[in-house]
């Protein structure tokens, strides 16, 4: 970026403001274009880097859609023929287009064509260039973010295409998106007066480029007006953005929280209610991934619905193998938590070397759709990401349904029954091994709920279970067993707390912080933060 | 003096071991002709491990059956003896006391992470073995026993941030990395290095994470903050393993492109990249000494009867397993040369061999162990593959103890007559042996 002359920028800018405007369009010389083109393969990337400014300069119509396709990489070159083409990868290779013409050129195989390689330097030239003809585009969102784009880059020559634009600029939001960049450029004026006018017209922004400038004002500006106005101002946004941290922190903790609570659900319902220590808890959320990866596989081309249809399949998966855990191992050693710990513990390593085997040591790839990547901007200094802001969403959801089925359901009456009195529960005709089964099935399908947040979130890997069961085990035993409140208030506490000691500690002390206080938290109060009263408490 | 009589006593048990490793074999000689040539592989099959490690098994199995297929080696066949550490890193030095007491072989390559390497260096000291290690590593160790194929902090780390000091022209430093022995090293080179740049303390930040470390939500948010303040920022990664999976996502989902704030790491490479969507990525970088992309004829065949030998087209290659290449040619070219499988007859020809590496330069086994290599920076591609941005003029020699360390900046390594040690203080002429344990 720095390494480019000013004068050159300028020149660019005029240029396509020439451009812009329309009026006078340029006679266009393909030759000369073509040569343009054929240069962004040449061998450094300073030549590299001047093609593309040459393309952007030349007014051909075609060098929006050459430019872009360098930027997504879908520019390639013909190994042997050494020429420039757009390639679109099909079935058996590449589809090629001619970039000069914009005609179909024929196909190639993986082999015969090679990427145009560009670097970050001259990407984020590629991104500015474009923005700068993105700035007149018809679509609103285009529009929005070239601006953005081009909030970053300090060149005079941009604020003065901008200022031409801002008053024909239909949307508000990118009108202030526009005001922000002429006021950071007019910050640079000779006069002390414009100087407070433009830190005037910044208020209320808390952009990272306005608080940056507004600091620099405030230390060196040679007036002792625009330094006080700027100290003061400067106050106020760190204010702000301090404010906007906090409630950063606590969209971290509450999004933590979620997941440690996601993966306790299917335990405080095995451990919980059933009494069931079960280390291969952390295999079944695992197996709820792993689910998600095979349904992502049957069905490639509707990646943005796979998630969807995931969820039901996890359930199954989880719940069926949960069911057969019970009936194989479980329903023997009931009364023997020591043999039932070492059993499902063993149970653990066997699924994970199961799933080895079957689909390799390697992880799998799950893709995230579309709807799920990305984040809402609620203003500079804070937004929320969507993939979270999904996971906080199903965790309650899942909260809710497991609360209907023990509240509402005849299902949820006989698990309670059985595990409040199972003598008496057998007396009045409900069967206990059938319930049992069940029990243990749902809580397992619930651990596979888990891992299809959980594959959106991080690896899907053998693995993957081993890093929630100790978390797990923790928020149950904190939010007090056989409790799903408990459940919900324990994990999101220990979640937000996690991130509330993280910028403090580092995220290693943290963790071992958040275990201590459970330890201390326990002997104080070893019924956990919701007890469960009646009689199977007092039989506990 | 006393170093002259420590000098005495180790050449007279070097004779002494080489003398009876001498009687053995004249006294075996007739049967041990036909006997196979034993390799012992000692990578992690199962556990956390395995991701990284199996690949490497593979390789050298894949190695094996071409040096068999042209003939073997001094007209014997090699044969691999695999075990499995499981990632449990005590059970890496059963295990190689295992192959080289029980199973007795000639050779082990082996092990992925420092700790399990340290595990296993007293093993190989005592009963006086081979170790060929494939991973880029922290340094600051040089063992008679063990040669280091994968990258010193001066042929990675260094190279990598001055790329991003004059050629990016980064100003403020993050240093990620997980929390143990080699990132903490590595980072302590770094920041002594920076620092020394004229790159003011508070312009690094340094953060440790646990492994497998998978809610990064906090730590990007504080690199943003970090990288806003209008100095030009890069985060130097020492993530290990799994946990860059979830850092990337992350760093995608807040909006963190590798044109703001590029990523470089020394642990990610086409293997780890092979599990995630790489699209987010394109532009963060690696640092390695070899890229699956590299565009040699070597290369080009070495990928085939890859993809051949897993008879898989998509599998990737990647710079361990270059390492576990260059190790296997460097050992067999050593033992032709010493015309025997010895221990120590091996020790002293492979100082010196050169064998061509697979981007189309030459890698020698230097007197400190540890070998010469290019070092290249790669930006991560939609397909998961790195392009080489920049490489260094010529390969670099490893350099054992880092000089940007006052405790290490005295110490050299050389197992050549007549220094004959792995850590020499210049300064005080003192040789301490001194590799693992404090």
């Amino acid at each position: 970026m720095q390494r480019n002359p000013g004068y050159w920028r300028l020149l660019v800018g005029l240029l396509l403001a020439v451009m812009v405007c329309a009026t006078v369009h340029a006679e266009t010389d393909d030759t000369a274009f073509a040569e343009q083109v054929a240069a962004l393969n040449a061998r450094s990337f300073d030549d590299k880097a001047d093609a593309a400014r040459a393309i952007a300069s030349s007014g051909h119509p075609r060098a929006t859609t050459i430019l872009q396709a360098l930027l997504d990489s879908s520019l390639y070159f013909r190994v042997i023929e050494g020429d420039v083409v757009l390639a679109e990868a099909t079935d058996d290779g590449f589809a090629l287009t001619d970039p000069v013409t914009g005609e179909a050129a024929g196909a190639a195989t993986q082999y015969e064509v090679r990427r145009v390689v560009i670097n970050n330097a001259i990407r984020g030239e590629v991104r500015d260039l474009l923005a700068r003809s993105g700035l007149t585009s018809d679509d609103p969102s285009v529009r929005r973010e070239a601006v953005r784009q081009l909030l970053d880059n300090p060149d005079p020559a941009i604020a003065e295409q901008i200022g031409g634009l801002i008053d024909e600029e239909p949307r508000a939001d990118i009108r202030r998106d526009m005001a922000l960049v002429l006021g950071l450029s007019r910050l640079q004026s000779e006069a002390a007066a414009d100087r407070l006018l433009a830190l005037d017209s910044l208020r209320g922004s808390l952009a990272d480029r306005v608080r940056n400038e507004v600091r620099t004002l405030a230390n060196d500006d040679p007036d002792p007006a625009v330094r006080a106005e700027a100290a003061q101002m400067l106050a106020g946004i760190e204010e702000r953005r301090e404010l906007w941290g906090f409630a950063e922190q606590v969209f971290f903790g509450l999004s933590m929280g979620s997941v440690l609570m996601l993966a306790a659900f299917g335990l405080a319902i095995t451990f919980g209610v059933m009494g069931v220590i079960n280390m291969a808890h952390g295999e079944l959320i695992m197996l709820g991934a792993y689910t998600t990866y095979v349904v992502q596989q049957l069905m490639p081309n509707h990646i943005e619905y796979s998630v969807l249809v995931a969820i039901p399949a996890a359930f199954l998966v989880a719940g069926s193998f949960g069911v057969a855990i019970e009936r194989g191992i479980i329903r023997f050693l009931y009364g023997r938590p020591l043999e039932t710990l070492l059993a499902t513990f063993g149970l653990s390593l066997i699924l994970q070397q199961l799933v080895r085997t079957v689909f390799s040591p390697l992880n799998r790839r799950v893709s995230t759709p579309d709807w799920m990547a990305g984040s809402i901007e609620v203003n500079a200094a804070f937004s929320l990401t969507l993939n979270r802001l999904y996971v906080i969403a199903f965790a309650l959801l899942v909260f809710l349904g497991l609360m209907a089925i023990f509240k509402r359901t005849t299902l949820g009456l006989r698990v309670r029954a059985v595990s409040q009195n199972r003598a008496m529960a057998r007396a009045v005709g409900v069967s206990s091994a059938r319930i049992d089964a069940l029990t243990f099935g749902l809580g397992a399908g619930v651990a596979g709920l888990a891992g299809v947040a959980l594959s959106q979130l991080t690896n899907v890997g053998p693995n993957l279970g081993q890093g929630y069961i100790i978390d797990s085990f923790l928020v149950v035993v904190f939010g007090g067993v056989g409790n799903l409140w408990g459940t919900l208030v324990g994990g999101l506490s220990l979640g937000v707390l996690n991130k509330f000691l993280e910028p403090q500690t580092g995220a290693v002390l943290a963790k071992v912080l958040v275990l201590v206080f459970i330890i201390l938290f326990i002997q104080k109060r070893p019924q956990g933060l919701f007890p469960q009263r009646g009689r199977a408490a007092a039989e506990g | 003096m006393i170093n002259l009589n420590m000098l005495r006593r180790r050449m007279v048990t070097t004779a002494a071991a080489g003398a009876l490793a001498l009687s053995g074999l004249a006294g075996g000689n007739a049967v041990a002709q036909d006997d196979p040539i034993k390799v012992g592989v000692l990578h992690s099959l199962s556990g956390t491990m395995a991701i990284s490690e199996t690949a490497l098994k593979e390789t050298i199995e894949m190695l094996v059956e071409q040096q068999n297929e042209e003939g073997g080696l001094l007209g014997r066949e090699l044969e691999t003896v695999v075990v499995d550490p499981a990632s449990d890193w005590p059970r890496f030095a059963e295990q190689a006391r295992q192959l080289l007491e029980d199973d007795e072989v000639d050779v082990v390559f082996g092990t992925w992470t420092s700790v399990s390497r340290k595990s296993v260096l007293p093993v190989f000291e005592e009963l006086n073995g081979l170790l060929f290690y494939p991973v880029q590593y922290e340094g600051e160790e040089s063992s008679e026993n063990v040669f280091y194929l994968g990258a010193a902090p001066n042929q990675q780390a260094i190279p990598a941030v001055d790329y991003l000091m004059d050629e990016v022209g980064v100003e403020r430093w993050a240093l990620l990395g997980t929390d143990y022995v080699y990132p903490r090293t590595t980072n302590k080179i770094l920041e002594q290095y920076l620092m020394d740049h004229g790159v003011a303390a508070e312009d690094i930040m340094i953060n440790y994470t646990p492994f497998g470390h998978s809610d990064w939500q906090s730590i990007v948010s504080e690199v943003r903050e970090f990288g806003s303040q209008g100095k030009k920022t890069a985060v130097v990664s020492t993530i290990n393993g799994d946990a860059n999976v979830p850092f990337y996502t992350e760093l995608g989902n807040q909006g963190v492109s590798a044109s703001d704030i590029p990523v470089v790491a020394f642990s990610v490479g086409e293997q780890e990249l092979a599990g995630i969507d790489a699209e987010p990525l394109v532009g963060h970088l690696a640092a390695w000494n070899y890229f699956m992309s590299a565009p040699t004829r070597e290369n080009l065949e070495f990928i085939q009867a890859w993809h051949e030998f897993k008879g898989d087209t998509d599998a990737v290659t990647n710079d361990p397993m270059e390492a576990h290449y260059i190790g296997f040619n460097m050992w067999v070219e050593a033992v032709r040369r010493a015309g025997t499988t010895d221990v120590d007859a091996v020790k002293e020809a492979i100082i010196g061999v050169t064998v061509p590496n697979l981007t189309g330069g030459f890698a020698t086994m230097m007197p400190n162990h540890h070998a010469t290599k290019p070092v290249m920076i790669g930006e991560i591609q939609p397909d998961g593959q790195f392009a080489v941005v920049w490489e260094t003029a010529g390969e670099v020699a490893g350099d054992a103890w880092s000089d940007y360390l006052p405790e290490s900046a005295n110490i050299i390594a050389s197992w050549r007559e007549p220094l004959l040690c792995g850590n020499y203080n210049v300064e005080t002429g003192e040789c301490s042996g001194q590799n693992y344990g404090d």
